[in-house]
């Protein structure tokens, strides 16, 4: 009996001391993560030597980076900046689980469509205290980027890196083809009824398996058998999402089209019908074998299919530049400025990224002189010669144009929406994600056929504005 | 405890069933530290988050009683996701059982070779996510192998590119992965059943087919009843194959559209896309009810406790 009852006791201290430890692996965390706070915050000037953890998505950008990272250790003998790159979706998996599990890298790069959601869960830190007692002056920046980063209530997340607008890309073999060359690409229009000179151009560089045009009367759309090597005129970059920053969005926005009302907005427009038309015009000639299908574009990668030569014309990033210009084994580019729209003028996205320091960060202090430094014009103009992206500094971005023009890729067509003030704001809303797996599958349910526009995006607007609105 | 230990003893002494239940009480404990580990705590802490509102982030929540699941009745994507596994469900395990008992008495009745009936379970020893990546690549429209040949007869091929074809590819996917395993697990119960029942059966001019219908099936009831409930419950938690395959390169995973957003997918998005951890417990709590309710009218339809070999 006292044996068994004796069994018994120890099983049971067996599992309170599992569950403690258990329970106590969250507690000791978040004690020794305070505790080492406030030591480093009396260790800011101290000798005390501390490794930030800073990572990034885009791998083409990661060596010029290094580079800030190692000026700025011979700058800070006493901080050690370690990279770490990620795929973009193993990025955000990853950063997930690290705030999750309380293992946060310090510094990140984040983005416009997911930084709302952090802030709400607050694990962001406000930089409001540090820029304001470091002088950081943010009008430095692009107009417009720095206040991107800035929530409703005033405090700021993060210090613009970068940003990027939306061009069409063409394939200069397939332009030749067609008896055309990029200059015949610089004033097209675009409209959702037939199509504009864009929409000739399109037809032009169609090209089914048997060798006939999209404008010719022999053209068989059911030809359209990229094993067989047919071209399309115009590619898909991927799928379209809530926002399709890289494919419809240029297009909508040009038609009069805004997803939301102002940054945190608690409305959003996706029963506009300027949206659905443009939508519309898309899926009708996806169907009429002009645009690549999603199928293949899910299946094969938009950008595949144009390097593979499959389509002629595509909208892709700024970002891209270095990828799409940078392969000599790859097809010729050069790139044109997006179509005039209905609403009398071009348009893009204009996104930009930042970095952001978490609350998981047991250095803050530190973290912040790193992420002062990569948003100052020393760092940036390195990363602007790397001619991957456009840095946040006018003075960097023009760097990276220098950088470009020596490479002999015409950038142009990305710069001209800055210069001429034709960009509209990434849509920052804080249920980006929600929003995403509710209008994404209705977008592609339009682009396969399944419905129409109207019907469909207007049968999640009310949901969307309900999840907004909450 | 003090009861079992007071009630006089069944077939030993009271010293033999005490004994007993110490030595079984050391062996069990592994196990039983696994259990509370593994599945007793984190279940509960389920359930518990499944009543809050926590969010994956920043690791905070309150408790909102039941509002996650009357969210939950009303939410389209769910009722969606419920149906879609259902059918994965449906096709999977009907293809995966009927197979699996063909190849087992093949297996029990055509060799004895243990070659041949290793090579059976191959399949299953390759892990989920190289055989999704397998079958997306031989299966893909424009680069895969199966395209090619299926060309070759002028048809165009969709499998995981079509919202109709998906659900039925994945759930063949994981029937080929499947079916040598199960197959294993009934080959075992074949063993059971006495060879002379079939020499009998022989003598009196039974076809094979009789044999099958009249011997085989009625005497592996307790064994199929036993691989039916894990494999259901294994069938309704698919997710890996479902997240590669659909992903794809380009793809979302549950796509196409909605085509193929299983319930762990949507509970998967919910909580490390969306972050609402209580929902997506909501979501499993709601699993787990479904799948004890099926497995009791499984167990208690096919009278797994009882055999028909002693009647």
């Amino acid at each position: 009996m006292n044996k068994k009852w004796r069994s018994l006791v120890a099983l049971l201290m067996v599992f309170g001391l599992i569950a403690a430890a258990c329970g106590s692996d969250g507690a000791d965390d978040t004690a020794t993560g305070d505790d080492s706070g406030s030591e480093s915050s009396d260790s800011g000037s101290s000798d005390e030597a501390v490794t930030i953890d800073y990572w990034l998505w885009d791998g083409n950008q990661q060596p010029f980076y290094q580079e800030c990272a190692d000026a700025f250790t011979a700058a800070n003998p006493n901080i050690t900046v370690e990279i770490s790159q990620f795929g973009w979706g193993d990025y955000w998996d990853g950063l997930t689980a690290a705030f999750a599990s309380n293992t946060a890298p310090d510094v990140f790069t984040d983005h416009l469509a997911r930084y709302p959601e952090f802030v709400e869960a607050g694990v962001l830190v406000s930089l409001n205290d540090y820029v304001d007692s470091d002088g950081v002056d943010v009008s430095n920046y692009f107009p417009g980027l720095a206040e991107l980063w800035t929530s409703p209530d005033g405090e700021r997340y993060g210090l613009p890196k970068d940003w990027d607008t939306i061009a069409i890309v063409a394939n200069d073999d397939k332009l030749a083809d067609a008896g055309l060359s990029n200059a015949d690409l610089a004033e097209l229009t675009w409209n959702p009824q037939d199509g504009g000179t864009f929409g000739e151009m399109v037809q032009k560089l169609t090209v089914d398996a048997n060798g006939n045009t999209g404008d010719s009367p022999d053209f068989d759309p059911s030809a359209m058998d990229i094993e067989a090597g047919a071209v399309y005129g115009f590619g898909l970059e991927g799928n379209f999402g809530a926002f399709g920053q890289t494919t419809f969005s240029a297009f909508a926005a040009s038609n009069g089209w805004t997803a939301v009302d102002g940054v945190w907005a608690d409305e959003a427009n996706y029963a506009d019908p300027a949206l659905a038309e443009t939508v519309q015009w898309f899926a009708d000639w996806i169907a009429a074998g002009y645009i690549t299908p999603i199928a293949d574009v899910q299946s094969l990668g938009g950008t595949t299919i144009f390097q593979q030569g499959n389509a002629a014309l595509m909208t892709n990033g700024s970002w891209m530049i270095s990828t799409l210009s940078g392969d000599a084994t790859e097809v010729p580019v050069s790139y044109a400025p997006t179509p005039i729209g209905p609403a009398g003028d071009r348009a893009s996205m204009f996104n930009g990224l930042a970095d952001s320091i978490t609350t998981s960060s047991e250095n803050p202090d530190q973290a912040w002189e790193w992420v002062k430094y990569m948003a100052s014009p020393a760092c940036q103009e390195v990363v602007g010669g790397g001619a991957v992206v456009f840095p946040a500094i006018p003075s960097a971005t023009k760097v990276a144009q220098d950088a470009h023009s020596t490479n002999g890729v015409d950038v142009s067509a990305f710069t001209t929406h800055v210069d001429n003030e034709t960009t509209f704001l990434f849509p920052i809303t804080d249920s980006a994600s929600q929003i995403e797996a509710l209008v994404g599958p209705a977008m592609e349910q339009v682009l396969r056929g399944e419905g129409t526009a109207a019907d469909l995006l207007g049968g999640v607007a009310e949901e969307v504005n309900g999840i907004l609105g909450s | 405890m003090t009861a079992i230990s007071n009630r006089p003893a069944v077939g030993g002494s009271k010293l033999n069933l005490y004994g007993g239940w110490k030595v079984a009480f050391w062996f069990l404990l592994p196990a039983l530290i696994g259990f509370v580990v593994f599945y007793l705590v984190p279940s509960i802490r389920g359930i518990y988050l499944s009543f809050t509102d926590t969010n994956l982030l920043s690791g905070r929540g309150e408790v909102i009683g039941t509002e996650n699941y009357s969210e939950l009745l009303q939410d389209d994507l769910f009722w969606n996701a419920i149906k879609v596994t259902a059918w994965y469900v449906l096709i999977n395990i009907v293809s995966q059982t009927i197979i699996a008992v063909l190849i087992a008495v093949m297996m029990d009745r055509l060799t004895k070779s243990a070659f041949i009936r290793g090579v059976v379970l191959l399949p299953w020893l390759i892990p989920n996510v190289v055989v999704a990546l397998l079958f997306v690549w031989l299966l893909d429209p424009n680069l895969g192998y199966v395209a090619d040949v299926f060309g070759w007869f002028g048809i165009d091929s969709d499998f995981f590119t079509s919202t109709t074809a998906v659900i039925p590819t994945i759930a063949g996917v994981n029937t080929w992965r499947h079916m040598g395993y199960t197959a294993l697990l009934i080959f075992a119960g074949l063993q059971t059943i006495p060879g002379s029942l079939y020499e009998a059966a022989a003598l009196d001019g039974a076809t094979e087919m009789q044999m099958l219908t009249r011997i085989t099936i009625p005497l592996l009831r307790p064994v199929l009843a036993l691989v039916l409930v894990v494999t259901v419950i294994g069938s309704f938690q698919v997710f890996d194959t479902v997240q590669v395959a659909t992903g794809g390169f380009g793809g979302r995973p549950g796509g196409p559209v909605n085509a193929s957003r299983v319930i762990y997918i949507y509970i998967y998005e919910k909580a490390f896309v969306q972050s609402q951890l209580g929902y997506a417990s909501a979501m499993s709590v709601m699993l787990l009810v479904v799948l004890m309710g099926i497995t009791y009218f499984q167990l208690k339809i096919l009278r797994a406790g009882e055999s028909d070999l002693s009647s």
